[in-house]
């Protein structure tokens, strides 16, 4: 598994397919979280989803974004979306239909949309410069690891937003807290 | 099989609008919020491959911020559903809907 320096080329040989594999498996579990009738099923996809584009992340090179993906993405907010579709879920099978009554016009925006864009992306020549893997993980021109570099950034140079998110998580508790509240009774 | 920045914003994009595609028309409230979860994973997909074409760190730490607000965007709105949930009795979003027309 070796990245080429020449330019534009990312991945070679048996990573490559990897990626091809990684790819399908996760547009295909994508596929399935839109379709699927229940939730639940939806959820289990999502997580598979997950999982598999943290293995494209771990191909590029992105270590921590990787591990990140895993431990926030599929170990917390999946772990809260199944909580939530276990409490609101309802005994009574309906025999509701799965998509809304516009679908078919949704899909035909969706077609349209896709080709120009696909079309862009495939062809794109961008400029070649040759890509550098051991940037991502120096540190001080030192070979250190893709945690530390990031880390490295993220303390010092993204300071400020990374303040910034830690407000925001707080902000979002406390948000998540008062509208979870059954409506308050007065008391007298 | 050589992989170019080509593939993987093709990818991105493809499973970008799956997530879109998921958010226009499906009834179930929660499946929506897991369809926008999908877009915002498509955009680190896409965020990382620039990071790693361009051997540049900046776009992997813009996506761990991503993340972050992914997170406390899905509490928010799994809150929110449970709310709703309390006031309708459904998560159906076309039963829930008071807009006429």
């Amino acid at each position: 598994m070796t990245d080429s320096a020449a330019s534009g080329v990312l991945l070679t040989g048996g990573a490559g397919w990897l990626f091809v594999i990684f790819a399908v498996f996760a547009l295909g579990t994508a596929v399935a979280v839109v379709v699927a009738r229940n939730p639940v099923h939806s959820a289990l996809f999502l997580l598979s989803s997950f999982l598999l584009v943290a293995c494209i992340f771990f191909l590029q090179k992105a270590e921590f974004v990787g591990a990140v993906q895993i431990l926030v993405y599929a170990g917390g907010i999946m772990v809260l979306f199944l909580f939530v579709i276990m409490l609101v879920h309802q005994r009574t099978v309906k025999t509701v239909k799965t998509f809304q009554h516009q679908w078919d016009i949704a899909l035909l925006f969706l077609v349209v949309f896709l080709i120009p864009f696909l079309y862009v992306f495939w062809t794109e020549k961008f400029p070649e410069i040759p890509a550098n893997p051991d940037a991502l993980r120096m540190v001080r021109g030192k070979i250190a690891g893709n945690t530390e570099a990031v880390a490295w950034l993220l303390y010092r140079d993204y300071l400020l937003p990374f303040e910034v998110a830690s407000v925001f998580l707080l902000v979002a508790m406390i948000g998540a807290v008062v509208l979870g509240k059954r409506s308050v009774e007065k008391v007298d | 099989m050589t992989i170019t920045l080509n593939h993987y914003l093709v990818v991105s994009f493809l499973l970008f609008s799956i997530g879109l595609f998921g958010v226009l028309v499906r009834r179930n409230f929660l499946t929506v919020l897991m369809s926008v979860e999908l877009m915002l994973n498509a955009v680190n997909l896409n965020l990382v491959a620039f990071s790693q074409r361009l051997s540049d760190l900046t776009g992997q730490v813009f996506a761990v911020f991503v993340i972050t607000i992914a997170a406390g965007e899905a509490a928010i709105g799994l809150a929110l559903t449970i709310s709703l949930f309390r006031q309708r009795r459904t998560l159906n979003v076309e039963e829930a809907s008071t807009m006429q027309g």
